[in-house]
């Protein structure tokens, strides 16, 4: 699995971290998106395909 | 089969759930508009400013698409719903039957004869048009939608009036000290706020309002509210009221479900019903129902939750505006800060100005129990 995040798209509202803390943060200054682990291990695939699915601004596109 | 009524934000996230939690039935999502899935709140921000392509407000690629193994069935709205056949009947003629249905479709916005609403992407771009030609432009509702749009069309260089009844733009849902923050901040950028007094209609001269003034305009913009998008569902026999009524897990029916602006259903902890007009809810609900239609059985029990951006500011509102606030982080003076809202003792909400990532974090001293003023979400909503 491979993650991009789109920063530009991003609101902010941290979904992605509640969800997988290991894998999204937030930037302090402005709450946008940061990607701790763009390839996560295999057990945490499904909490991050529901947090792209869940984003509220459709910023985290998974690959496979 | 799992038949979808409304291919946006709801809809699809009730597809993706199904599909991350095994559902390996047919899917088909029927969709009112032309257009695949696309967001709303760039719509009223980088769409209608034109920061953005239109094409960058879709919700996902083809690929992504493509790999949700889903038929969309777009531009034929559904027209009735036959509840014990669980059959769906759409203006072109189609009769689509499933063995699940999700009732996703959404809100219609009202609207004043003949003038400009936001909701979809064909009136963002109508409305985008008009503004380029920087018309003195009113916007009639003092909701979070009016005040989104007053503020990128005062950033495109237009004059804008902003009314509505309230005493500040977003009271109801920001309570007054970070309510009357909002009015000085779209005062200082140039907006002409008229708030205070309700808008009765629009003639040819301009706005009308209960006082009996007249606010002169080549362009008026109509957000002062929608209505669920039930119409269709009058005859089905569902129970119907500010919304599509289920119970504690968005059944409506056996077999129907509903979900995202257009679902009311009863929130157990909060101990009432609830509709909730933002686009966290849609996808979290989304979850919930995608659940339940596998058997999970749980209730939907969420903290509201919505943003709003606005000039340079990020609002972030999680739970229920209290009666009592007081600033956790920052200052108000800096346009920099938590506040929390208090109901006797308890916490019932939390708001950033410019700090959605410290508002996350004291989310969870939210108690979702306590009875609500204001639902974290616009006006018609609760
Ligand atoms: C301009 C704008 C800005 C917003 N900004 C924010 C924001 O900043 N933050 C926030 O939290 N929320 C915001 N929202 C709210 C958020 O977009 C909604 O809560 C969210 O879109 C709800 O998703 P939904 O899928 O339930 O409904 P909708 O997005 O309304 O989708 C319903 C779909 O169903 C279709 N439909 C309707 N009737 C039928 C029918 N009979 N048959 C078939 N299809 C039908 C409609 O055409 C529509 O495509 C905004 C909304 C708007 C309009
Ligand atoms: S859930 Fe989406 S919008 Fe929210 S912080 Fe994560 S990437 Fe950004």
């Amino acid at each position: 699995m491979k993650i991009t995040v789109d920063q530009d798209k991003c609101c902010g509202a941290g979904t992605c971290v509640l969800l997988a803390p290991d894998v999204f943060d937030q930037r302090d200054e402005d709450g946008i998106v940061v990607l701790l682990d763009a390839e996560p291990p295999a057990e945490l695939h499904s909490l991050v395909q529901e947090a792209a699915s869940v984003c509220p601004a459709a910023a985290i596109s998974v690959s496979s | 089969m799992t038949l979808i009524v409304g291919a946006s934000a709801a809809g699809l996230a009730t597809a993706e759930a199904l599909r991350r939690k095994g559902y390996t039935g047919r899917l088909t999502i029927l969709g009112a508009e032309p257009h695949l899935p696309y967001d709303r709140p760039p719509l009223s921000k980088q769409v209608l400013s034109g920061t953005w392509e239109p094409g960058k407000a879709q919700l996902r690629s083809p690929e992504a698409l493509g790999a949700l193994d889903a038929e969309f069935v777009l531009g034929d709205p559904a027209v009735h719903l036959d509840v014990a056949e669980r059959a769906v009947h759409t203006a072109s003629g189609r009769v689509l039957k499933a063995e699940n249905v999700v009732l996703a479709a959404g809100l219609h916005p009202r609207t004043l004869p003949g003038q400009r609403t936001l909701r979809t992407l064909d009136e963002a771009l109508a409305l985008r048009s008009d503004l380029l030609k920087r018309k003195r432009t009113i916007v009639v509702g003092d909701g979070v939608l009016g005040a989104e749009i007053a503020a990128t069309a005062r950033q495109m260089g237009v004059a804008v009036t902003l009314t509505g009844p309230q005493q500040a733009p977003m009271a109801l849902q920001l309570g007054p000290v970070v309510a009357e923050l909002l009015a000085e901040l779209h005062t200082s950028q140039g907006v002409d706020l008229r708030l205070g007094a309700a808008v009765t209609g629009v003639d040819d001269h301009g706005v009308l309002l209960e006082t009996g003034e007249v606010l002169p305009a080549d362009l008026v913009v109509v957000a002062f509210g929608s209505v669920p998008a039930t119409e269709w569902l009058q005859d089905s026999g569902l129970v119907l009221g500010n919304g599509v009524v289920c119970d504690s897990r968005c059944r409506a029916a056996d077999g129907i479900w509903a979900v995202g602006d257009v679902a009311r259903w009863h929130h157990e902890t909060l101990g009432r019903l609830v509709r909730l007009e933002n686009r966290t809810n849609a996808t979290e609900q989304a979850v919930a129902v995608a659940g339940n239609i596998l058997g999970a059985d749980q209730p939907y029990t969420p903290v509201p939750y919505f943003w709003t951006d606005q000039f340079d500011a990020k609002i972030h509102v999680h739970g229920f505006v209290g009666p009592e606030t007081s600033v956790v982080e920052g200052s108000l003076a800096e346009r920099r800060f938590v506040v929390r809202y208090h109901r006797g003792g308890e916490v019932v909400g939390v708001l950033g100005w410019n700090m959605p990532k410290q508002a996350r974090q004291h989310r969870q001293q939210i108690t979702p129990r306590c009875p609500a003023t204001a639902a974290a979400s616009t006006p018609g909503a609760a």
